[in-house]
């Protein structure tokens, strides 16, 4: 790919600088719109059923259906239509701002969408870049700018940028071409070259890296203005590349909600086909098919034998079809879009220092909360605070603590070894003042990194006298003990990378001394010093890294201008580099940083997050398994482990790393089999087998296990030599760590860190995994799992953008999966079951009154009836139900963990629970139908001798239905609110209104008037009262038994029964 | 102050609502409220049951079934489809006293009135007496729609299947045979009488039936079903409402008279009756049976044991069930009030 800069010829393949992030226009939205929603297979249902009403004969008119179907296709169709029109709108102000163009020496305001590729386009100071442009001039002297990306990565430091080395001041006799990779959509990868073309000379080639791209969206900041040219411009741009939605995670209830569809699916299918035979069997007999007073139509005696069946069998399906209603669509989608609410309102969750709550990107997994059984989490910001303070440090062997500065001179002071080495002091301290990317902020005294490690270290620096003063056009300045400035040329920086693990500035002195300071983790550096040294300050490492500090080992060497040379070369070429660019890179960085000497290593304390101990205590007791997964190294996790109660004092530690596989001393992959056996044999096969049935037991007298594992050893058991081996080793791995309550996974790469999520999740049972973290190294963990939830922390906004859920801090977890999660679930579990039942039982009476009018698929209830059941009267009991349930209030479900265990495994909606509501509702639909058939075996209701006629018979079975589903769900309500009074007695009162409204006038637009008065009637006749009140007696009866006898024996029902009866009044007093 | 202001922005509403703490009332269903609960609505079931059972009892009850499938039945005669305007005569006796008012109902079985192409087989805009649908019925009629390029009216499977015996009763008094009145007024629901079916307003009814045909299955024209009473003829007729309102199973049985006047009024006295029915509707062809019912009526409708029994039945398990429960209760000594 290639772009030429102020060069008049542009190859018409770029793309032009418009953000379409629109999906409709308003010629295309209609079809567009009908098309996508009908490819949901549950509309396309319904569409088909609706079709079938309109072509075939059917019992119910085509508006039975169409009503419902046309309301969901509108509402869905305003909502997506509104949504596109704020997108439109949104992409208007981005495509028409207004930009200024260099072209031909003269600036020229253009719309932002105008802009082509190898246009040069001119920023202002918080301007926003209108597309991704490579700097090539800055008003500020040292050629570089400022920007901050925190509408891209929520990043809100200021990184500075570069402009592309040796081009001239005068932009308008430049003359070069610029060639680029094709666009991807990482944000911190990019790799160009730019051919300068000065006059009659070898064209000049400059290499193009992240440092010169400004992305789109970027703010630049602190810079008068800036010239760039647009090398990727509208939909090619970083940010358009980013913005492509995520995978959609579908949650388990919803797979159980398919499976009870397919289901009733099959039971709608066989009634059909049931009523279809019946029917044909029936007819054989003489005189039923077409007694005298039914005489058949002359087209329906010339219709085909085989067709008639057939458009019977659809007739059936029709008039079964409510049976999968789709209002529980609607109700499932307003519930969880409601529902999600109530976690962005909790003002527990609110944040004061961020002075934000709680996210919700997806409100799909609402229920998945309540489901979770493995915890990942990451622990630097996670279980961490992310906020380092410098405890002490280590120079030459000798341990130096810091102390306040009125003990000692200095504050620095020696505990155990001789107190003068300044040489190796000084140096040690320059280190940490030189080797490091912060950045001093202007304004006030502060640094900014993106790691907050380097800040803790210089800020250590700082207090034992040496102060960093910030870059100046490649000079570092540093303020010695002896207030004089020092300054240091800043030759090269070798990134810190998390492979590497270490990062290494090259600096020259003035006195001419060119100096290569390295830092980095004790494993990477420690290979690359001499190794007389290392045993000295190996020992303080260890200890610091138990006591679960930070150790970070300092190493430096001199080097020699050949081989500054050397290395300056090698680095400049590998930047160059168009193709593997970053292989290349850390080959020569590799090469350049070994030899050194070791200076000594530093401490710096990271605290735990608030409550970080109890939340995880919370989660263990609500049978989670909790596991660490951090890029950090054994002993610091461990003991971030220890101080947040994952590993008790009595847990037993199996552990499986490149340590204790080398202890044996034989081949690695023989321990490795070894010690998987070892560890299987104690935590699975010798631990005492889980009783099915109850949930997994927790209790103390048992051993706990916890395990760790090192990213190194963990490549192994995933990707070991033979095929065979690896899928038995996961085996055993994945065995043991379930049978373990905390699993440490230390040393991980971001990738491990998904790869271990990816193994869990796809392991025997499909647990539900939910990973938590903050950084932009967790993105890929939050992705995979189940459910991803983001921290707000202070690594940017990456994890945030990523998640399903984003929370200010660790702690809020706990309310968030047991209280929430909990009740979500509970609430969705009932809301599905619910809906099924109500629909059995609305429909099974229509079954089985084929069976007594001759299979002639006459419906039971008037039309309006079955229009109006899901949508009105029986709808919003259930939405408010699913809204405001609790039935054990928040407070206790955050004191009892073990509460989260009784939903576990999605144990509401396994097949138990639905063949109990199944069953319910069939027991009800045959109560409904035959309690009234054996009323009618003598039609004479009312005490004037007059007799009812069919409508009446279903408008009996209807009011018992809507009564008797509804005062259901009133029992099921275990908190009522005024909305819960008001819906469900709303509801049986709009009953009752609706039906003496509809059966009361003459409607004009109906052409049968078959209702007319039937209500009113039925309510004057006292049998009919009675039957209806028996009836919904009877069917609730079984019901409240149940309930009464189940309440002494469960488990934890008697404390729940305790404390459940505290209302919220006594609640607020306790407070 | 604008900090604060935008703290105020960001953090949620600490509303009940928003927090989830509306307040709320939380029904437990323990032992102490259900227990008496079961007994109260068990007693209060027992009671009602008898209620009705009693009542129950005391309807009377007449069946007579003139069918004439049997050999011996006087209207074995008439069963055969070939006869015309057969009369047969039932003879039956009564014991006691029939307390009055006594209802006459007819009956059918295995008579399908709720098939589904049958019930939609009439036209409302025609029965609601507009002029514009005697010219041209409603497909719906099909194939009682035209007759011979003449629009049917009433048409449709309905009013063309229209029930067409007719019963005289008479008491035996001393041999002789004393016609007993019989009522045909107030059989039909006063709405349908009244609202839904409107005869088209042209004196006389007949002219608005020019053009028009009967329905093939009766002998006389609509507006000529009641020579006797002039309000009773057209679509408001009473017996042609009560048939038009479609029975909701295939055994039903409808009002065909009331027996309210002169010396009935009472009831029917002990002694001797015949039924002289006029024989015209078939129901061999499909296996159905005829039947005549005389009951009488309390303030719960016709006999019907079924809901007495019922709530003894729902009355009697309730108070069992709150013994039991007393006695799980009393050997778990009451779990919830430790």
């Amino acid at each position: 790919r290639s772009c030429p800069a102020n060069e008049a010829f542009i190859p018409p393949k770029f793309c032009d600088n418009r953000i379409v992030s629109s999906k409709y226009t308003v010629w295309n939205f209609l079809p567009k719109n009908l098309f996508e929603q009908f490819r949901r297979i549950a509309n396309f249902y319904f569409l088909i059923i609706f079709l079938v009403q309109v072509i075939v004969d059917t019992p119910t008119s085509p508006v039975t259906s169409g009503l419902p179907l046309f309301f969901v296709i509108t509402v869905t169709a305003i909502k997506q239509g509104y949504e596109d029109w704020l997108r439109h709108k949104a992409d208007n102000e981005v495509n028409k701002y207004p930009v200024t163009v260099l072209e031909d020496g003269r600036r020229i305001r253009k719309e932002s969408e105008k802009i082509k590729v190898g246009d040069v386009v001119e920023v202002e100071e918080n301007e926003t870049f209108p597309c991704d442009l490579i700097l090539l001039q800055s008003s500020r002297d040292d050629d570089t700018c400022f920007v901050t990306t925190a509408s891209l990565d929520g990043e809100s430091n200021h990184k500075t940028h570069y402009t592309v080395p040796d081009t001239e001041k005068d932009l308008e006799s430049l003359n070069a071409t610029i060639e680029c990779e094709q666009p991807q959509p990482d944000l911190y990868k990019f790799v160009g070259r730019m051919h300068i073309y000065k006059n009659n000379q070898e064209p000049a080639v400059r290499s193009l890296g992240p440092e010169n791209l400004l992305l789109k969206g970027a703010t630049l900041k602190n810079t008068q203005k800036i010239c760039g040219v647009a090398v990727y411009t509208g939909m090619e741009t970083k940010m358009a590349l980013n913005y492509q939605g995520k995978s959609q995670k579908r949650s388990a209830v919803e797979k159980s909600i398919n499976a009870f569809l397919l289901v009733y699916l099959c039971i709608l299918v066989s009634k059909a086909l049931v009523c279809t035979t019946l029917k044909y069997v029936w007819q054989s007999k003489p005189g039923q098919d077409e007694p005298w007073y039914n005489e058949k139509t002359q087209r329906e005696k010339d219709t085909n034998l085989y067709l008639k069946m057939f458009t019977d069998f659809l007739s059936f399906m029709v008039l079964f079809n409510f049976i999968i209603p789709v209002s529980m669509y609607v109700t499932v989608e307003m519930q969880k879009f409601l529902g999600s609410f109530f976690i962005t309102w909790d003002k527990d969750f609110f944040d004061p220092e961020i002075q934000e709550g709680a996210l919700v990107n997806t409100s799909d997994l609402n229920e998945e909360l309540g489901q979770v059984e493995y915890v990942f989490t990451d622990k630097t910001g996670t279980l961490t605070q992310n906020n380092m303070e410098f405890i002490e440090c280590c120079i030459d062997g000798f341990q130096y603590k810091y102390r306040d500065a009125s003990s000692e001179l200095d504050g620095f002071c020696v505990t155990d070894g001789p107190v003068y080495l300044d040489k190796w002091e000084e140096l040690f301290l320059r280190a940490l003042c030189l080797c490091h990317t912060v950045q001093v902020k202007e304004p006030t005294e502060g640094f900014i990194a993106s790691s907050p490690d380097e800040v803790a270290l210089v800020k250590g620096a700082m207090r034992y006298g040496f102060t960093f003063l910030g870059l100046e056009s490649k000079t570092m300045k540093i303020l010695n003990r002896n207030n004089d400035v020092e300054m240091y040329e800043l030759l090269h920086v070798l990134n810190f990378d998390p492979v590497r693990r270490r990062m290494s500035v090259i600096v020259r002195a003035i006195s001419g001394d060119t100096l290569l300071f390295c830092k980095g983790a004790d494993s990477s550096i420690f290979p690359r010093v001499r190794q007389e040294e290392v045993e000295r300050i190996r020992m303080h490492v260890e200890r610091n890294a138990t006591e679960g500090y930070r150790t970070l080992c300092v190493a430096y060497k001199y080097l020699s201008a050949e081989e500054y040379a050397q290395a300056d070369a090698g680095l400049r070429e590998a930047r160059l580099a168009l193709q593997d660019r970053e292989q290349k890179l850390m080959a020569v960085y590799n090469q350049v940083e070994t030899g050194m000497s070791l200076i000594g290593a530093t401490a710096v304390e990271d605290r735990l997050q608030e409550e970080a101990a109890e939340t995880m205590e919370a989660l263990q007791g609500a049978g989670m398994k909790v596991w660490v997964l951090t890029g950090d190294k054994m002993e610091t996790a461990k003991s971030t482990c220890y101080a947040c109660r994952l590993f008790q004092r009595n847990t037993e530690l199996l552990e499986l790393t490149v340590r204790t596989l080398e202890d044996g001393g034989r081949r690695r992959e023989e321990r490795l089999h070894e010690l998987l056996l070892e560890y299987h044999k104690k935590a699975v096969q010798d631990a005492p087998p889980v009783k099915a049935g109850v949930t997994r037991s927790w209790s103390l007298t048992n051993q706990d296990y916890g395990f760790i594992i090192d990213g190194a050893t963990l490549s192994m058991v995933l990707n070991s030599s033979t095929e065979s081996n690896s899928s038995r080793y996961k085996n055993l791995f994945l065995q043991i760590c379930q049978n373990c309550t905390a699993v440490l996974c230390c040393r991980m790469a971001p990738l491990q860190k998904a790869q271990i999520v990816k193994m869990v999740k796809n392991s025997k049972g499909c647990p539900i995994t939910l990973s938590i973290g903050d950084g932009a190294n967790d993105v890929s963990m939050i992705l995979e799992a189940h459910v991803g939830i983001g921290i707000k922390g202070k690594e940017g906004r990456q994890a945030v953008r990523n998640s399903d859920y984003a929370i200010p801090k660790l702690k809020h977890l706990k309310k968030l999966l047991l209280a929430h999660g909990h009740l979500y679930y509970v609430r969705i579990a009932h809301l599905v079951q619910y809906f099924f039942y109500k629909n059995l039982c609305f429909i099974l009476p229509q079954f089985l009154y084929q069976f007594f009018c001759g299979y002639s698929q006459q419906p039971l209830y008037d039309a309006a009836y079955l229009t109006m059941y899901n949508i009105c009267f029986t709808s919003m009991p259930i939405l408010a139900y699913s809204l405001l349930e609790q039935h054990i209030c928040m407070e206790v479900l955050l004191d009892n963990a073990t509460l989260y265990r009784e939903i576990a495994k999605n144990a509401m909606l396994r097949w138990g629970p639905f063949l109990y509501w199944t069953l319910l509702g069939v027991f009800h639909g045959l109560l409904f139908f035959f309690g009234v058939r054996y009323l009618f075996s003598n039609p004479a209701l009312q005490d004037n001798g007059q007799v009812f006629g069919n409508w009446s018979y279903g408008t009996i079975v209807f009011t018992v239905l809507v009564f008797t589903v509804t005062l259901k769900l009133a029992l099921d309500t275990r908190h009522w609110t005024w909305i819960n009074h008001f819906v469900i007695w709303g509801s049986l009162a709009f009953y009752v209104f609706f039906s003496f409204f509809w059966g009361g006038i003459i409607w004009p637009f109906l052409r049968q008037q078959r209702l007319y008065f039937v209500f009113a009637n039925m309510l004057s006749s006292v049998s009919a009262w009675l039957v209806i009140i028996l009836l919904i007696l009877l069917s609730l009866l079984p019901e409240i038994l149940l309930v009464v006898f189940r309440k002494p024996r469960g488990p934890h029902s008697r404390q729940i029964a305790a404390v459940t009866p505290l209302s919220y009044k006594h609640l607020k007093e306790r407070q | 102050m604008v900090k604060q202001e935008q703290e105020l922005d960001n953090r949620p509403d600490n509303t009940a609502f928003t927090q989830q703490r509306l307040p709320a009332w939380q029904p437990m269903l323990s032992a102490g409220i259900v227990i008496p609960g079961f007994v109260l609505i068990g007693l209060a079931f027992i009671g009602i049951g008898v209620a009705l059972f009693v009542t129950s009892r005391s309807i009377q009850v007449l069946e007579i079934d003139y069918t004439g499938v049997a050999q011996d039945s006087p209207c074995y005669r008439c069963s055969d489809p070939d006869t015309k305007n057969c009369v047969c005569t039932m003879d039956f006796s009564i014991d006691t006293l029939f307390k009055g008012p006594v209802f006459f109902y007819y009956g059918l079985t295995n008579y399908f009135q709720n098939y589904r192409r049958y019930g939609a087989s009439k036209d409302a805009s025609q029965l609601s007496g507009d002029l514009e649908y005697f010219k041209n019925p409603s497909s719906d009629c099909s194939p009682y729609q035209y007759d011979n390029d003449k629009p049917i009216v009433p048409c449709g499977s309905i009013a063309n299947s229209m029930f067409n015996d007719t019963f005289k009763l008479y008491q035996i008094v001393n041999g002789a045979r004393k016609q007993v009145p019989l009522d045909g007024k107030g059989i039909a629901w006063w709405t349908d009488y009244n609202v839904k079916y409107r005869n088209p307003s042209v004196t006389p009814l007949r002219n608005a039936f020019n053009g028009t045909v009967k329905p093939v299955f009766w002998s006389r024209p609509a507006y000529e079903l009641d020579p006797t009473d002039p309000a009773n003829n057209g679509f408001i007729n009473q017996d042609f409402l009560v048939w038009m309102r479609r029975a909701a199973l295939p055994n039903f049985r409808k009002l065909y008279r009331r027996i309210t006047e002169g010396d009935y009024a009472e009831g029917l006295p002990a002694g001797n009756y015949s039924l002289e029915i006029a024989y015209n509707y078939p129901v061999l062809s499909f296996d159905g049976e005829k039947k005549v019912v005389f009951s009488n009526v309390s303030w719960m409708g016709g006999k019907n044991e079924f809901l007495g029994i019922a709530y003894l039945v729902i009355g009697s398990l309730c108070i069992v069930m709150s013994i039991v429960m007393l006695i799980v209760y009393a050997k778990f000594k009451f779990p919830e009030e430790d």
